[in-house]
């Protein structure tokens, strides 16, 4: 494939110069190695330097380069360009339901506050064996879909759930990861786990949409692990 | 404690747990009905005569118990998603609890009156 020009709408917010955001049209040219909407990205902030966007790893390890990409979230290194139909403008927009910093920049804090509220480290009182702690194989199958999880927030952020109540409700990324420790047969809290997230906020605010299991480039499914924390808590009452 | 987010009530379970239950109890009801009205057909008198049977009166009875406690647990969720001031949601939750009561009652005069 030879050069063609993209169009995009970007979102454009500074707060400390602009009264509200707006929307910029802006094209720019990419050649045949530019496969994918970074890429695009990149150049179009060699054109226009004012444009603020995170990104890192660019092979979607990092999580930085989440947003809204024509009305859907996802990792702008892991979307490909050919994805785009022709001669419709990429809209591109910060991730929703969270305050933005500048452009597509979002503040990530109660994101994250969400995910650090269920302690997500391994929880093991006893003296470290000599090597490691060792789980059967399939013991360590369970946690396959869930420690893969890079806290993009693209899922969290498509949450209506979330949108309502991120102050209380810890989210898909947030409960993916609390599944991921209480499967954990190494992990010894899973009872304060389970009373951690027993409540009609927190775990029980998600009413089964599934937007988070639509959303996640990785595959990943958070609902399916919220799930399996809900029949855990049932085995446990009844 | 003015600013502090408080959560941890723990009915989480029970409530989410307890809307699974009246469904399905809602849906065999249902499923039920469906089969004796068309056994017996439509219209008043035969309305009644099913009343009549005290079986018939004692599952619509637990129809409209699981009803109102699912409508709660629905109509309190709304609440908690759109309402954040508590002496207003407070108010929301009380009131639709009275009316919820209230129909229950309503709906166990009429039945026992048939
Ligand atoms: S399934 Fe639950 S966590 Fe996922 S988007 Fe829906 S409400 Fe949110
Ligand atoms: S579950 Fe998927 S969408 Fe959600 S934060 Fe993890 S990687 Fe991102
Ligand atoms: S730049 Fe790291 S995930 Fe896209």
């Amino acid at each position: 494939m030879s050069n063609r020009t993209l169009q995009f709408k970007i979102y454009r917010y500074d707060p400390d110069k602009d009264q509200k955001p707006y929307m910029q049209e802006i094209a720019v040219e990419v050649e045949s190695t530019d496969r994918k909407l970074l890429d695009a990205m990149v150049k179009l902030k060699a054109k226009d330097d004012s444009i603020a966007f995170r990104r890192s790893c660019r092979e979607g390890v990092c999580g930085s380069d989440a947003m809204n990409i024509n009305g859907r979230n996802g990792l702008a290194c892991l979307t490909d360009l050919t994805t785009f139909p022709e001669g419709k403008p990429i809209v591109l927009r910060p991730l929703p339901g969270l305050p933005v910093i500048r452009d597509l920049i979002v503040d990530m804090t109660q994101f994250f506050k969400q995910y650090h509220s269920i302690k997500p480290y391994l929880i093991n009182n006893d003296p470290p064996p000599e090597t490691e702690r060792l789980q059967s194989p399939e013991d360590r199958e369970e946690l396959n879909g869930l420690y893969e999880c890079i806290l993009c927030a693209c899922c969290s952020t498509s949450c209506p759930s979330f949108w309502w109540n991120p102050d209380k409700f810890v989210g898909p990324a947030g409960l993916l990861a609390a599944y991921r420790f209480i499967a954990d047969t190494r992990d010894q809290a899973t009872s304060e786990r389970l009373d951690n997230l027993e409540d009609p906020y927190r775990l029980f605010r998600c009413h089964t949409i599934m937007n988070c299991v639509e959303a996640c480039p990785k595959g990943l499914n958070p609902t399916k692990a919220i799930g399996k924390i809900k029949d855990m808590m049932v085995r446990r009452a009844v | 404690m003015v600013n502090r987010v408080v959560v941890g009530a723990h009915y989480g379970l029970k409530d989410w747990l307890a809307q699974r239950v009246t469904a399905l109890v809602m849906a065999v009801y249902t499923l039920v009905m469906v089969v004796l009205l068309s056994v017996t057909g439509g219209g008043f008198d035969a309305w009644r005569g099913l009343m009549a049977h005290s079986f018939v009166r004692f599952i619509t009875f637990i129809f409209v118990l699981s009803l109102c406690y699912h409508a709660w647990v629905g109509i309190r969720d709304i609440w908690m998603d759109y309402v954040k001031p508590t002496a207003i949601r407070l108010t929301l939750h009380v009131l639709t609890l009275l009316a919820l009561v209230g129909y229950a009652g309503w709906t166990t005069q009429i039945l026992w009156r048939l």
